[in-house]
């Protein structure tokens, strides 16, 4: 019988990621799906915990762990990812699409001689084949693709399915892989503090900050220090996640008056991300596709413009405020006290 | 550290200012009017150029390769703008910069280029390209590039590479959530898949410019034509999601009423 493989790897708490549930639900379904058998692979320094919390699934479990497998490296991942895949003589492998596999997992497909498509949006079965779904050109089209070959390493973006619940005693079956050969190591994270950070992926809603915060006012100045107090005040009181357009990170980069938190990782669009929010609300931004195309997964949409022809007046938003930001900022600002 | 030898791949995409409509032809999925779109370096691959020309300035006597698997005519095209940043050797496979093409195709045609460069010292070897491309997207290319040349040292979504006089490198990758993973490789060869990086496309330079049209006209003159057939990948339907919405516009209403209005939404 042919196998679906689920891997997963463990955060620093030892738990798994949400995400990784999610892809468990999609590979559950799949070999269900497909009448193969299920297996679960998990990587990290400790892994029975991670075990526990999906034994339900009733899979066999693998697990490679150690000190050597803690930290994300994709040399020491890919060779424990390619342990369990031979072990189980995977088929199908699918994984979440988390920063550390979507490192890693790509060699995989040239370790087995198989292929590999990333960040799905979507997995079934239609006609007893797995079918996929992603987004191309920047989350402009989503394609629902198949594929001949095997095995087919998968790994599915974040909100594409239900988390997997169902803990239980798990026994693992370790498999011992060496990785002494490895070059690199990993020296640590570097993290803004809760408070600082201002990129919040678990936010319900999105605040979009644009250029236009930095630009001249109706009083011919710029207010960038009000820009600042007024973007920061609101994410404290709804701890909401920052975006911002290119044009305003692009100026930061350049030494200019600037808005002191942002960063190239705020950057929303088709060079920046595309995040998962509730609810997004856009300031000072003119809407323009290279940015909106970022808005894909961004449930209800309003935005504050003083230009009545924006962008998102073009059916890019549900409701376009025209009026000066700065002020609608401050008076919503109030209101959340 | 002695010089170094940075292969950078990247492709062409379509500038993203354009609309872009899929369409099911004879060879499969594309865009509508492919050819006709204006095209650009792909942002994140230009990203690594012009990182790749800044660290081979400091250490002289490198060289820099741009591999590109792409239609030699419109890959031309965008050569005579990006010619003019940074000097490099520009190595062509003259096949599709389509989306639609599978990624390990594609691996399998860049990393059969980069085996062919004369004086290439893959002891040496920086593999350098974007993390993700604006147009597959799927950020597994560079990754299987590197496999298939025995590369195993790799790093994706990097912003800034750090090279030490002993030879290690320091490389800052992106993470989950706006943080960074930092970390120590000991030396070449290693692979870079790059996001933004630090620096800001180079100002345009007519003299780098012509040196470089000169040096790689007969790199896209002779470009040979890329085998991509041999992928099972089907895409049954491409399609672009009905996105426009019934945006109410609200203006000539007092700053406190729509204040109220947005808290509210907020709080719902
Ligand atoms: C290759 C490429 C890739 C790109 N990738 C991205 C990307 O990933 N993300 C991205 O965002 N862009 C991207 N762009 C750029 C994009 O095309 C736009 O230039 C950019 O989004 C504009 O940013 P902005 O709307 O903040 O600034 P601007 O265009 O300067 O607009 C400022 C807006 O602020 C408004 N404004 C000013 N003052 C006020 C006020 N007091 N109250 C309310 N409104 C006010 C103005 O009316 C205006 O609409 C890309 C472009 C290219 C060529």
């Amino acid at each position: 019988m042919s196998t679906v493989l689920f891997l997963a790897h463990t955060e620093c708490d030892a738990t798994l990621h949400k995400s990784a549930l999610e892809a468990l639900t999609a590979a559950k379904g799949l070999a269900e799906g497909l009448g193969h058998t299920l297996t679960v692979g998990i990587i990290g320094a400790d892994v029975a915990a991670a075990a526990d919390s999906v034994a339900g699934c009733g899979a066999k479990i693998y697990g490679v762990s150690g000190p050597g497998f803690a930290d994300a490296r994709y040399a020491s991942d890919l060779a424990a990812a390619e342990a369990v895949a031979r072990a189980c003589e995977a088929q199908i492998i699918v994984a979440p699409a988390t920063s550390r596999f979507s490192r890693a997992l790509p060699g995989l497909a040239v370790r087995l001689e198989g292929r590999v498509d990333t960040h799905l949006s979507g997995l079934d079965v239609v006609g007893g084949q797995p079918v996929a779904r992603r987004w191309f050109y920047r989350q402009r089209m989503e394609g629902t693709l198949t594929r001949s070959e095997r095995p087919w390493v998968l790994t599915l973006d974040s909100g594409c399915a239900v988390p997997f619940s169902g803990a239980g005693k798990a026994e693992v079956e370790a498999l011992s892989v060496d990785v002494s050969s490895v070059r690199t190591a990993v020296s640590g994270l570097e993290c803004p503090s809760a408070d600082q950070q201002t990129i919040r992926p678990d936010a319900r809603v999105l605040l979009v900050a644009g250029a236009g915060w930095t630009k001249k006012q109706a009083d011919g100045a710029v207010h960038v220090d009000v820009a600042e107090e007024t973007i920061l005040n609101f994410l404290t009181a709804t701890k909401s996640s920052l975006g911002s357009s290119k044009s305003l990170v692009d100026i930061s980069g350049e030494g200019h008056a600037v808005i002191s938190f942002l960063t190239h990782m705020h950057q929303v669009g088709q060079t920046g991300s595309s995040p998962r929010h509730a609810k997004g609300l856009s300031t000072c931004c003119h809407g323009e596709e290279p940015h909106v195309v970022g808005w894909r997964f961004i449930g209800e949409r309003r935005a504050i413009n003083t230009d009545a022809g924006c962008g998102w007046a073009q059916g890019k938003c549900d409701v376009l405020y025209v009026a000066d930001a700065f002020a609608v900022m401050k008076k919503v600002n109030e209101l959340l006290g | 550290m002695s010089e170094l030898h940075i292969v950078v791949c990247g492709s062409i995409v379509p500038d993203p200012l354009q609309t872009l409509a899929p369409m099911e032809g004879p060879t499969g999925w594309a865009l509508k009017n492919e050819m006709m779109l204006p095209a650009v370096l792909d942002p994140w691959a230009g990203h690594a150029l012009y990182e790749a020309a800044a660290l081979a300035k400091k250490h002289p006597g490198s060289r820099v390769w741009l591999v590109s698997l792409a239609p030699k005519a419109k890959l031309q095209q965008v050569m005579m703008a990006v010619s003019q940043k940074a000097p490099f050797e520009l190595v062509v496979a003259d096949g599709p910069a389509s989306g639609f093409t599978d990624s390990f195709e594609t691996a399998r045609v860049l990393a059969g280029a980069i085996k062919g460069i004369a004086g290439l010292d893959t002891g040496k070897l920086l593999l350098f390209g974007g993390w993700q491309s604006a147009s597959r997207g799927s950020g597994a290319v560079m990754q299987m590039v590197g496999e298939m040349l025995g590369v195993t040292e790799q790093f994706q979504g990097v912003d800034k590479l750090t090279l030490r006089d002993d030879g290690s490198m320091e490389v800052k990758e992106r993470v989950e959530g706006g943080a960074y993973q930092i970390s120590v490789v000991s030396g070449a060869p290693a692979v870079f898949g790059w996001a933004t990086g630090e620096l800001p496309e180079p100002p345009n330079n007519p003299q780098i410019g012509m040196q470089n049209m000169q040096k790689n006209m007969p790199a896209l003159m002779q470009a040979k034509p890329a085998d991509l057939s041999g992928s099972g990948l089907k895409l049954s339907a491409v399609a672009v999601p009905q996105q426009r919405r019934e945006t109410r516009v609200v203006k000539d209403v007092p700053v406190d009423d729509m204040a109220r209005e947005i808290v509210e939404w907020l709080k719902a």
